[in-house]
């Protein structure tokens, strides 16, 4: 796996070097912490945009742990990726409300729209698609989110549109990645 | 002391015991799965369900404590039937081939299926697809066939502390492997095969040399030849039936002839000459220590006869490494003298003779083939069987092993003494060169009871001794007086416990002996399954019965390495053994 970032993020032009750097001083804060594995992946991926093989290598290392444990965590939790992202993140949420109230065909729409399958990236490198498990917002349902942003009782019929304000070359100014 | 009743029998226990410690201490049997003795109990398999009057559910007796006054029925129709669903499900997700599957003699799981009387399985689960990882030289994994029972992971990570294998994914798709589902040499495996020894079902196994082995027995145009190492015997009459602790050497030595090996020989042989070798080396380092002052003479030195324990030191402690013995292990020591010494003296070109070794080990597979055992030109040792490999060959040839006469080992390299037998169990190495290295340094025999160095027998993770040496020869008068501290350890976690110890500075030795496997060799990973503690204490009886069998119990007193080394070596350490029998040490990066 290569480890310099694809992502949309590349823009800004930190290369892998910096990265790293910016990673180890990360780690050398929260390496001697009890239960600090967690948050220093989260930190990672914050670093990189997604969990390259290199930086879970090197926190395994840090943490004086096996890479098949690392692996492990990185695996149970859906909220790491290790494939890199696009610019917006896109999660559309299967909770039990959600469900209920049709966010299957909202996923099949978004599915349809973006062209990719879940965990996928768009080629264009501006979409990526999850599954999200209830944000909390079911009053409000079927929710997804795009990065930061949460819609409220989505219709699949108004996905094209909802995606056309991301696609807009003046798109909503926000962080790239949670 | 708690009270609890167990299928109507009254049993009183400790305090925080399990149910089925209870049950077990009265001779109550609950079938488990995931269990693993001295272990925390996981609970995640179901198979040991019980029912406990006034529950709410069925608990599983392995992760229950007892509680004042309660009742356990094992028996009851609710909880079999519930047992007997949990195995059902387990075999609805197992790719169960039975009839062909490398386990299907000792598959627990089969067994579980067999002692509930399930005969139809009313789910039809979906099953992971098969996916074979054979990229290591000693295992080869199975997904389809795991049933994440969990012992290996518990094995590899709180046994051997190395952590190979994890669950990777969640739910379902829960895969029990190396980091994403990998391949095992993407991380960090010593290979010593703990998780295969463990393993219930076919998901785990060594990778298997049987199909070679034959082949090259079949070739007219080789001289094959076959060693076989000191745990062997004591475990190998268990795949025939026999009590855990049978010594069956002689029967093992008939079947080995019988399947067309040109010469039965023994590594017991060259663990003697392990013994001339790393004694002498432990004395030379002792003497740049202490008289020259030498700083570069490493103390404590490690013994290495373990393969697993060598690469766990390449990974994890690589400034240990000149701490270790440069002696090659007895096995790659039998493949040198015999692809140079013995083929000379047959008159057969190293290239046309085969050393087959039959080992407890799976990590010996991986150390065959490092690039560094090659001395006699060629691969010294071309193929390795475990223990569980030669009972398959030995079923495959139509051997009665029960009926096999006993034999006897081959001249000259199946010569040896019980201070090699001894290499089969956790401080017999050590006790070994503690026979040799006192009596050469002072002419007299090591002043212990039957020759047994007491503190460093059993089953303690971490053991230690100290010999007083006193009225030493001439030569050796730079010794006089010191007491010489040993220690033994066995497990790597146990080891790295102890590494960890001598690096802080809080312990000094002169010499330690490591062995990878918990029990040393008698419970490596190519050896029957399943291993528990009891099965340990029962081979190493075996193998101390063997070693006090011998006329002869000391490796320098064994005629054979005598002669090899007036015939062919010259002296213990000489330039000409260093290149046959001695070997050096990398770093490895952890993956």
């Amino acid at each position: 796996m290569t480890t310099t970032c694809t992502c949309a993020c590349a823009e800004a032009g930190p290369d892998e070097k910096e990265l790293m750097g910016r990673l180890e001083e990360v780690l050398a804060e929260q390496k001697d912490k009890p239960g600090g594995l967690i948050p220093a992946l989260q930190t990672a991926q914050a670093i990189f945009g997604y969990l390259p093989e290199a930086a879970m290598r090197r926190v395994a290392q840090a943490f004086d742990k096996s890479y098949s444990e690392v692996a492990g965590v990185v695996s149970f939790y859906s909220f790491f990726s290790t494939v890199p992202r696009g610019k917006y993140l896109v999660r559309v949420c299967l909770g039990t409300a959600c469900y209920v109230r049709g966010g299957n065909e909202v996923l099949r729409a978004m599915k349809e729209k973006l062209g990719i399958d879940v965990g996928g990236t768009t080629p264009d490198r501006l979409f990526s698609l999850e599954v999200g498990r209830c944000f909390g917002a079911c009053g409000m349902a079927p929710v997804l989110m795009v990065n930061d942003d949460l819609h409220q009782r989505v219709k699949p019929a108004k996905i094209g549109e909802l995606l056309e304000k991301y696609r807009a070359p003046a798109a909503p100014a926000q962080e790239a990645r949670p | 002391m708690i009270h609890v009743t167990i299928n109507g029998k009254a049993i009183e226990i400790a305090e925080g015991s399990t149910i089925l410690q209870a049950a077990k201490s009265a001779g109550i049997q609950i079938p488990t799965l995931c269990f693993l003795e001295k272990r925390e109990p996981l609970g995640a398999c179901r198979v040991c369900l019980v029912e406990v009057e006034g529950a709410r559910t069925l608990v599983a007796a392995c992760s229950t404590p007892c509680t004042e006054g309660q009742v356990v029925h094992v028996n009851s129709p609710k909880a079999r039937a519930a047992r007997k669903q949990v195995v059902e499900l387990l075999l609805s997700e197992h790719d169960g081939d039975c009839q062909i599957c490398e386990r299907n003699e000792d598959c627990e799981l089969r067994k579980l299926a067999s002692d509930m009387g399930i005969r139809t399985v009313t789910f039809g689960g979906a099953r992971a697809a098969p996916k074979r990882d054979a990229s290591t030289p000693g295992l080869v994994r199975d997904n389809a066939k795991c049933i994440k029972c969990r012992r290996c992971v518990t094995v590899c990570n709180q046994v051997q502390g190395i952590g190979a294998l994890f669950p990777q994914g969640r739910g379902f798709s829960t895969v029990i492997g190396p980091a994403f589902a990998g391949n095992l040499d993407g991380v960090t495996c010593v290979q010593c095969g703990q998780c295969a020894a463990v393993c219930p079902v076919g998901a785990i196994t060594e990778r298997s040399a049987i199909d070679d082995v034959w082949a090259t027995l079949d070739d007219p145009a080789k001289t094959v030849i076959v060693q076989t190492a000191p745990a062997i015997r004591a475990a190998l009459g268990e795949e025939f039936g026999y009590p855990p602790g049978t010594r069956v050497t002689g029967k093992m030595v008939s079947a080995l002839r019988q399947m067309g090996f040109n010469a039965v020989f023994d590594t017991n042989f060259a663990a003697d000459l392990t013994i001339m070798e790393e004694g002498t080396e432990l004395l030379t380092r002792l003497k740049r220590a202490l008289v020259d002052k030498d700083k570069t003479a490493a103390l404590p030195m490690f013994t290495s006869c373990s393969p697993g324990w060598i690469q766990y030191a390449e990974y994890y402690y690589p400034n240990f490494l000149d701490h270790l013995s440069t002696c090659k292990s007895p096995q790659q020591m039998f493949g040198a003298v015999a692809k140079t010494f013995y083929a000379q003296k047959i008159g057969v070109k190293p290239e046309d003779l085969v050393v087959v070794s039959v080992m407890p080990c799976t990590a010996k597979k991986f150390e065959a083939q490092r690039p560094e055992m090659n001395s006699s030109g060629v691969r010294d040792v071309d193929y390795v069987l475990t223990t569980r490999e030669l009972a398959r060959m030995i079923r495959q040839a139509n051997l009665a092993f029960a009926e096999l006469p006993d034999g006897e080992m081959d001249a000259p390299l199946g010569l040896s003494t019980g201070a090699a037998d001894i290499f089969a169990n956790t401080g017999g190495v050590m006790e070994a060169a503690l026979r040799t290295a006192y009596e050469i340094v002072t002419g007299r025999e090591l002043p212990a009871e039957n020759l047994h160095v007491k503190p460093i027998e059993g089953l303690e993770g971490i053991k230690e001794a100290s010999v007083k040496i006193e009225r030493t020869q001439p030569s050796w008068s730079f010794l006089e007086g010191v007491e010489l501290k040993v220690a033994v350890s066995h497990g790597l976690g146990n080891t790295r416990r102890l590494l960890e110890k001598i690096r802080t500075g809080e312990v000094h030795y002169h010499f330690v002996e490591v062995m990878t496997c918990p029990g040393g060799c008698i419970g490596g990973g190519g050896q029957p399954r399943l291993t528990d503690d009891a099965v340990r204490l029962k081979r190493i009886s075996a193998i101390y019965a063997e070693d006090e069998s011998k006329k002869l119990r000391k490796s320098h007193d064994n005629p054979a390495i005598q002669d090899l080394y007036k015939e062919f070596l010259g002296r213990p350490n000489s330039h000409k053994v260093h290149g046959l029998l001695h070997t050096e040490y990398t770093k490895k990066e952890r993956r």
